[in-house]
């Protein structure tokens, strides 16, 4: 498949999962804030969302506080915000715009659809539809997307760069949700825990839709350490990292070319570790300094994907030759 | 002024419903007007959900518009179309054998059927093709040619597009949109299919390769998503399962034509594009061109790529050559053409242009190399200063301008605001030439949707209607 259109389906992809994480983050972020009658305690809350999207920064210089109205506006509906989910949605359309001939009518529909409606959205209509509707509405397209794309297109190349895009950036975004609580998953002396730390960790689970897995798994109380190990370390948790870089590892394989073996080196070191890895040792190491390494672990695979697939440099002439007469 | 008298594609003078229009104008009549509006309203939803959009210049950049479609058709009966069917074929082989002789023997020239300065001084000659063989010979493997039918009911070509006509996707859409609409009117009577198009245009490509490229790697190409037909471009590559690339998708080696895909340098030995000449490759055209690909004429002067369609074909459509179409079909088949060309003032001649100028009134004026709908005057429905000012840029260089009797051209019934009025319309087939000439009956129907207007591009404010061929 042309190079172009790989990166594009891999954007489309990874554009559509951000907008459906960022969703489940504000979800969480305002299911939490409602929780708390104080003021002050309800605007902490908001600094988890632009912790966890690394958009503090920007926020900070446009806006001077952090809190519901703002920091909603700004990950939810600012078309200057480039992380935004109206940019993201956006973003996803433009690709699949540029790649409509590869993808299903059916795919492009969902998100030239999406797009129209995100651009009727704005804030009076935000809280009009209510927030937490909102977040469910980004949800349902971007499920929508999937299974619109798992049930019409072929299972060739496209749907592989598809599926690329799409564990390369979960697997991201999962890593930054735990990092951004590490420091209440981290084992204390009050460990076995109040209501609000109750109400963090839990938070946490619904964020990457495990709660329910949660308790199927383990059957008991929730502790840091084992939400550590079921959105880390196992590979039945769609959102996993194990998960994730299981299904990184296997697409790279599939689409291997003979300059992409450093980036299927690389997706196999972190998924074998996530394979064999304890979390006792994550532990040990520190979850903070460990989801510090996987994070830019990802970020190096993410710069070799983008060699290796979407602007491969070409091979010296003499080569070029060969691939004319043997395909001539 | 009074609008001249027009031909009624759905009424006959007396008013009463040509035998042809009868099952839509039942429909029509025992529909109740909700139902119709519900039904104007699915259609414009469907076709933005679709997307089918197009790109208008010169607004802001990117900008989509959807193309406006109206639910009454234009039904021709099958005997009539017959008629036309012949009339394409012959035309659209005379221009193919046009193309071949002017860069190879100019047989025509020399005999004095057309002035050598028409052809050899016209910035869509190109001497890079002279002497050049093309496969098969063909070079307008795609032809859309516009016809209209004048008050007397007869079709006239207004004008022949040999570069890189574009809008079958919407002929293919309307289609799509009437079926999910109207059932009921496609049960009960024969309506000519249209959905094949896609596979004629491939098997047209395929034959288009190479001599000995057995299973010839096609794609198509186009200027990019922000070009007006790039709905068009990405719809027509998924149909026929091939290859949407960009210019930079693209490089020459060794004369050869290379794609770059995640799996290396792939061959490619047909390109459909939809990308002027001027811009296919900066190395022979425009230097400043982002959207080609160094070398490509040279792979292609070379025979190693075959492109659709040919390079210089733009000659045979070119305005100050349109005239001499008909002296084509004699010269070429020997036979006389079966559909008329309409009348052509030729500013370039003294005597013409002293009549256009004192006649502008009552005249159509376009530039010869224009097209979309842009630049021209229309005589009859101008105010005086419109008139004055085109006057001037007329005098300034006239051959560069031709002019054509205002047409009154046919009218079909369509939704406006206050309820069905007649709309001016045109037909565009487009024609395939591969080893054998095919089309899919119809073509595009394009409406004029202001009233007494007989502008009908869709840059200018004008719709679409799907074509029905009844038999």
């Amino acid at each position: 498949m042309l190079s172009r259109t790989a990166a594009m389906l891999y954007w489309m992809a990874r554009y559509v999962e951000r907008a459906e994480n960022h969703a489940r983050i504000l979800d969480v972020a305002y299911r939490m804030s409602l929780l708390t009658k104080d003021p002050n305690l309800q605007d902490q809350e908001w600094f988890a969302p632009l912790n966890i999207t690394g958009t503090l920064f920007p926020f900070s210089g446009r806006h001077s506080l952090v809190c519901a109205k703002e920091v909603l506006h700004f990950m939810a509906l600012d078309s200057e915000n480039p992380t935004s989910i109206y940019n993201c949605a956006k973003q996803a359309r433009e690709n699949a715009r540029a790649v409509r001939g590869t993808i299903t009518s059916e795919m492009w529909e969902v998100l030239n659809s999406t797009w129209i409606e995100m651009q009727n959205m704005d804030e009076d209509r935000l809280y009009a539809k209510g927030v937490s509707a909102f977040f469910e509405w980004v949800k349902e397209r971007s499920h929508l997307f999937r299974g619109v794309t798992f049930g019409t297109i072929r299972r060739d190349d496209a749907f592989q760069f598809h599926r690329l895009g799409t564990y390369v950036e979960r697997a991201d975004n999962t890593a930054r949700i735990i990092d951004a609580k590490y420091h209440i998953l981290l084992p204390s002396v009050h460990d076995v825990g109040g209501a609000v730390d109750y109400y963090q960790w839990s938070a946490v689970l619904r964020s990457v839709s495990a709660f329910e897995s949660y308790r199927k798994v383990y059957r008991d109380v929730i502790t840091p350490l084992r939400i550590a190990e079921l959105l880390i370390l196992r590979v039945d948790i769609p959102r996993s990292l194990h998960f994730c870089m299981h299904d990184v590892y296997e697409i790279l394989r599939a689409v291997q070319n003979t300059s992409s073996h450093e980036a299927t080196r690389l997706a196999g070191v972190v998924y074998a570790s996530l394979q064999f890895g304890r979390v006792q040792d994550i532990f040990a190491q520190g979850l903070h300094e460990y989801l510090t390494d996987f994070l830019a672990n990802t970020g190096r695979l993410s710069n070799e994907i983008n060699t290796a697939f979407f602007s491969p440099t070409l091979p010296p002439a003499s080569a070029q030759s060969q691939t004319a007469l043997t395909t001539a | 002024m009074a609008l001249k008298p027009f031909f009624n594609e759905m009424y006959d003078t007396a008013g009463a419903v040509r035998p042809h229009y009868a099952a839509f104008a039942d429909w029509l009549k025992n529909t109740p007007p909700e139902k119709i509006a519900q039904n104007r309203q699915a259609a414009d939803l469907m076709f933005h959900r679709v997307g089918i959009t197009f790109a208008v210049y010169g607004e802001a950049t990117g900008a989509e518009r959807l193309i406006p479609f109206d639910l009454v058709p234009h039904v021709i009966p099958g005997d009539q179309w017959e008629m036309v069917s012949r009339g394409l074929k012959q035309r659209v082989a005379a221009l193919n054998a046009f193309l071949h002789d002017v860069y190879h023997e100019m047989e025509i020239l020399k005999a004095g059927k057309i002035p050598a300065d028409k052809v050899l001084e016209n910035s869509q000659f190109r001497k890079e093709m002279v002497g050049i063989d093309v496969p098969g010979g063909i070079y307008a493997h795609v032809a859309g040619i516009d016809l209209v039918k004048d008050a007397d009911g007869e079709y006239y070509v207004l004008e022949d597009n040999l570069r890189t006509p574009s809008g079958v996707s919407y002929l293919l859409e309307n289609r799509k949109m009437m079926m999910r609409l109207f059932p009921e009117l496609f049960a009960q009577q024969r309506i000519r299919p249209v959905d094949h198009y896609p596979d004629l245009l491939l098997e047209t490509l395929r034959n288009a390769a190479p001599p000995g490229v057995d299973n010839p790697a096609i794609v198509l190409m186009t200027p990019g998503h922000f070009n007006s037909a790039y709905f068009e471009h990405a719809f027509l590559a998924q149909q026929m399962g091939i290859e949407l690339v960009e210019g930079i998708d693209l490089f020459v080696q060794d004369n050869t034509v290379f794609m770059k895909t995640t799996q290396g340098p792939q061959k490619v030995d047909v390109i459909y594009r939809r990308i002027d000449d001027d811009f296919i490759d900066p190395l022979s055209f425009r230097p400043d061109s982002m959207l080609g690909v160094p070398g490509l004429m040279k792979a292609y002067r070379a025979g190693r790529v075959a492109l659709a369609n040919a390079v210089g074909s733009g000659i045979a459509d070119d305005k100050s050559v349109y005239p001499y179409v008909p002296e084509m079909i004699r010269f070429y088949l020997g036979e006389e053409p079966v559909l008329k060309n309409v009348h052509t003032y030729m500013l370039g001649n003294k005597a013409d242009l002293d009549y256009v100028i004192a006649n502008m009134k009552d005249l159509v004026i376009k530039e010869a190399q224009g097209s979309g709908g842009y630049g021209m005057l229309v005589g009859p429905t101008s105010t005086r200063e419109e008139r004055e000012k085109y006057k001037q840029r007329v005098l300034d260089q006239p051959e560069r301008f031709i002019a054509q009797p205002t047409l009154s051209l046919s009218a079909v019934p369509t939704f406006v605001d206050n309820g069905l009025a007649p709309r001016h319309i045109d037909l565009r087939p487009y024609v395939l030439s591969g080893k054998t000439v095919n089309f899919v009956p119809g073509g595009l129907t394009r409406v004029a949707l202001r009233e007494g207007s007989l502008v009908v591009n869709s840059s200018q404010g004008g719709g679409v209607k799907d074509t029905w061929i009844v038999d």
